[in-house]
């Protein structure tokens, strides 16, 4: 099979065109991967101008309070360990798809989404003890771009816990396919990515509003 | 991994216990010690304390992409990496040039009188 045919030579004889005749081999979902990772790049410069806004706005309290009034370390500290352990226990999830164990998959992806739905209840707790006491998104630029980003994150989150329990189903449907090893290698990269943006979160927004 | 592009599972990255653990264990020392310094005020100086926790931070996000994300320059070609790079330098000018600026411009802007006949 040639991939490439000549051309019929031109009147002048001297030169020759090469075409693409035959579409080359694209595997199905061959590329996928590094689609996906280009979204959470993408993702990655939408959490870039949130945190921007927030450093831009974190001070500008309009004589309400500030982070110094309103963080709990102690919540946020068991917050950020409920993401971590999520982190690991999907990292077992795909050490037990490499070893081809459907159960041990589905029972690692079950721990890893209650942990996240820990982490999203604490997170919800949070918001709501603040609106309760009157730090509502309208009551401040530093509030406003307070809950953006970091309710940005939560709903990240909230699909990352959708499209977990969709990956369950499909898995107690047709187990390990290619097509599930492929989306649960998707979903690995996205719940990762919620952790690294998470980092940013607890130190620039969390301790570094508590130290200001 | 063998170098063929034409079976999908070659680009995926190999699992491994140990590289779970070393990045689990890492990401809790990486988290513990900037949660311990601002709660107890161990350093003192705020500045300082801002600027360590900021170092962890961006130590953490390596661990985080190296044993959890399996980042390295050859997976898809290379092309993972470039992309990473590429939005690292935008999220670079992103995030100083919009600090820089909006600084400056608060700097300069100073509390005016509301009727201008009161300036001098």
């Amino acid at each position: 099979m040639s991939k490439h045919q000549f051309a019929a030579p031109q009147a002048g004889g001297l030169t020759a065109q090469y075409f693409d005749l035959d579409e080359h081999d694209h595997p199905e979902g061959g590329s996928t991967l590094l689609g996906f990772w280009i979204y959470l790049m993408s993702d990655c410069l939408i959490f870039a101008m949130l945190f921007a806004a927030y450093g831009v706005l974190g001070g500008n309290y309009a004589a309400g309070p500030g982070p110094k009034d309103l963080f709990e370390l102690p919540l946020v500290a068991i917050n950020t360990a409920m993401l971590l352990f999520s982190s690991i226990t999907y990292g077992f999830a795909m050490i037990a798809m490499q070893r081809g164990r459907v159960a041990g998959v589905q029972g690692w992806l079950l721990v890893t989404a209650l942990f996240g739905a820990a982490f999203l209840s604490i997170e919800l707790y949070e918001f709501s003890h603040l609106i309760a006491d009157g730090a509502t998104p309208q009551r401040s630029a530093f509030l406003s771009a307070f809950f953006t980003l970091v309710g940005t994150h939560g709903l990240h989150v909230t699909f990352g816990l959708i499209w977990l329990g969709t990956l369950l189903v499909q898995l107690g449907q047709s187990g390990l396919t290619e097509a599930n090893k492929r989306r649960l290698l998707c979903l690995s990269m996205f719940w990762h990515f919620l952790d690294v943006v998470w980092v940013g979160v607890f130190t620039f927004v969390y301790l570094m509003g508590t130290l200001r | 991994m063998s170098s063929s592009h034409t079976d999908a599972h070659d680009d995926a990255p190999h699992f491994s216990l140990k590289d779970y653990g070393t990045g689990f264990a890492l990401s809790v020392v990486l988290t513990a010690i900037p949660f311990w310094l601002v709660m107890s005020g161990a350093l003192g100086d705020k500045t300082l304390t801002a600027l360590v926790i900021a170092g962890f931070a961006v130590v953490q996000v390596v661990v985080h992409m190296i044993y959890f994300l399996h980042m390295n320059t050859k997976s898809q070609g290379g092309w993972n990496f470039l992309a990473l790079v590429f939005t690292l330098i935008l999220v670079g000018i992103v995030l100083s040039g919009s600090l820089w600026v909006m600084y400056h411009l608060n700097h300069n802007m100073m509390p005016m009188p509301h009727n201008m006949n009161e300036l001098p």
